[in-house]
């Protein structure tokens, strides 16, 4: 799957990741619910690290749509109260 | 609600079918598809251009208060030597306001700065993605069936359409940012305006409203330290006002 952080680029990741990624995003949308801005920054740079730390970066000349599509890393917690909630932006697996 | 992702996909989907559905030939799709690409890589480099205007014109902004900065501490310096504590005061005060704006503005341009690069890196990304589509326009049209041709056109436009979207959120936000950055620039240009860095031995030991609330703007302590480093600088008999270098100066 690929997967897209805003402003930065897509990353192809195996699919087996979907899991995991799921409760890195269910751990920010927990933080954001909290409304504990540390907790979310923590959270939210997690999930972004897991994304480039496990992902191959795409080629430029790829024309493959996202899969996901990540918030910009410098997003706010008052902007991330309208990204993180319910689900989150990776849904449960399949 | 969606997100910013969700919202993204979302609109880049609904504009590709769209326009897929009112072409007959997926051909065109395709010319008119590359067509609107370019004219979005336009908006993008006109992006770019604006965040280049807004930091000069925060860097001008910068090196007119770094000149007051300077101006100011002569003046104190001249007061002191006069024997004018007041007025010596009056301009570290002012001082003091104009390199906090100065510091400020100095991290606002670098900030524009890193906003440049990013978008100038954005647009390297969008110009190969839309070069890449030019390339798979053609072979698209030579070996597919109409059918065909629409899954794969849609697939490629989605992921340029993407990327542009991303672009487009980039510019968003550093338009943003900009936006409140003028609006701190245009509020030190107004103090500006109003005399507040100007030449203070013109004004005299002035007590209007700019210069109670330049009081409580600037801290005292530090306002102090610096009178007694200058003192300490200017050596024994400062006090004593020296008439020729300041002919304006009333002995006190």
């Amino acid at each position: 799957m690929i997967v897209r952080i805003s402003n930065e680029g897509q990353y192809r990741l195996d699919d087996s990741h979907h899991h995991h990624l799921d409760e890195l995003d269910d751990a920010v949308v927990a933080a954001v619910t909290r409304d504990d801005e540390d907790a979310y920054h923590e959270a939210f740079e997690e999930l972004l690290a897991f994304v480039r730390a496990q992902g191959e970066t795409v080629d430029a000349d790829d024309l493959h749509p996202s899969e996901f599509i990540l918030p910009p890393a410098d997003l706010s917690f008052v902007e991330a109260g309208q990204e993180f909630n319910g689900e989150g932006l990776i849904p449960d697996p399949a | 609600m969606p997100g910013i992702g969700g919202r993204m996909s979302t609109v880049v989907k609904a504009k590709i079918s769209k326009m897929l559905d009112r072409a007959e030939d997926p051909g065109d799709t395709l010319d008119y598809s590359y067509q609107k690409q370019l004219e979005s890589l336009q908006n993008v480099k006109k992006g770019i251009a604006d965040v280049v205007t807004a930091k000069k014109r925060l860097q001008m902004q910068s090196t007119k208060l770094e000149q007051s900065v300077v101006k100011l501490d002569t003046q104190a310096r001249q007061a002191l030597a006069s024997g004018k504590e007041d007025l010596a005061r009056l301009a570290l005060e002012r001082k003091n306001v104009a390199q906090t704006e100065l510091q400020s503005l100095d991290q606002q341009v670098a900030e524009l700065e890193a906003q440049q690069e990013k978008l100038t890196e954005s647009e390297q990304k969008l110009r190969t993605k839309i070069e890449s589509f030019r390339t798979k326009k053609e072979v698209i049209k030579a070996q597919y069936s109409a059918a065909e041709a629409q899954v794969r056109i849609s697939e490629a436009a989605t992921g340029v359409g993407e990327e542009m979207a991303d672009v487009g959120l980039a510019m968003q936000r550093a338009t943003d940012k900009t936006e409140q950055m003028r609006a701190r620039a245009d509020a030190v240009a107004e103090l500006e305006a109003s005399g507040t860095f100007d030449d203070l031995t013109a004004l005299g030991s002035g007590q209007d409203d700019i210069d109670r609330q330049l009081h409580e703007l600037s801290s005292t302590s530090q306002v102090d330290d610096e009178l007694a480093k200058m003192k300490a600088e200017l050596g024994p008999g400062s006090g004593e006002p020296d008439a020729a270098q300041l002919p304006e100066g009333d002995k006190s």
